[in-house]
């Protein structure tokens, strides 16, 4: 069982170099931002397999968290690319 | 019952992985910004959920760990996946970046344009 998980680990790896091919290539500033937002969604896929190949279930914390900081990071890059500026302030104030 | 499991979860994670292979060929392989988005969002939800689904009936079977963390984890991904997705397609549209030769037809460009000349209309001139 341990070989098919690394092999799948090896793979996840693999797909994030594929992606950052991407991120360095990438004609426009968005398309740098998807392959980003891509490749953290691939991390949590390789932290959850190294937490099955160390065996401990302690990795699993971390998975909910970097779920959240992407999920941050992706709105607050969308905000700044569209409008240039992240926070936005109304009329009145 | 313990092959079953294992059976079970081999197939989840062969999935997961399957998806994930699909999301890097759909990223690197298709024309523009719209599409590459259209790839990561779909299918990399889904390869992802599969994985962490088959890693939670892993711990849970095999090492009687009921994590609820990663359930949580799971759900959170499936509810902002498509949120994010969508967001960057539409700060793609409105930075300016042109789709491909190959689109069909643009519906937005002129609801932006109506919607452009509306709040003109009802800027007050003295400012």
């Amino acid at each position: 069982m341990n070989v098919f998980y690394s092999v799948c680990l090896v793979l996840v790896i693999l797909s994030m170099l594929g992606l950052l091919y991407r991120v360095w290539k990438g004609p426009s500033v968005p398309d740098r931002l998807v392959a980003l937002d891509a490749i953290g969604v691939m991390l949590i896929s390789a932290i959850a397999l190294l937490s099955i190949l160390f065996d401990t279930p302690f990795f699993i914390d971390a998975i909910l968290l970097i779920a959240i900081m992407s999920f941050i990071g992706t709105v607050s890059f969308s905000k700044f690319i569209e409008r240039g500026e992240i926070i936005e302030r109304g009329p009145n104030s | 019952m313990d092959l079953i499991a294992d059976m079970i979860i081999v197939l989840l994670v062969t999935v997961g992985i399957i998806f994930t292979i699909v999301t890097v060929i759909g990223i690197l392989r298709l024309p523009d910004v719209y599409t590459r988005a259209h790839a990561a969002s779909k299918s990399a939800t889904l390869g992802v959920m599969s994985l962490l689904l088959g890693i939670f009936l892993h711990f849970w079977w095999n090492e009687g760990h009921f994590s609820v963390a990663l359930l949580l984890g799971i759900v959170f991904l499936f509810i902002t996946s498509p949120i994010g997705g969508h967001l960057m397609t539409r700060a793609a549209y409105m930075s300016g970046v042109e789709p491909t030769d190959l689109t069909v037809g643009d519906d937005l460009k002129d609801a932006v344009i109506e919607q452009r000349i509306e709040s003109e209309k009802n800027t007050p001139d003295d400012k």
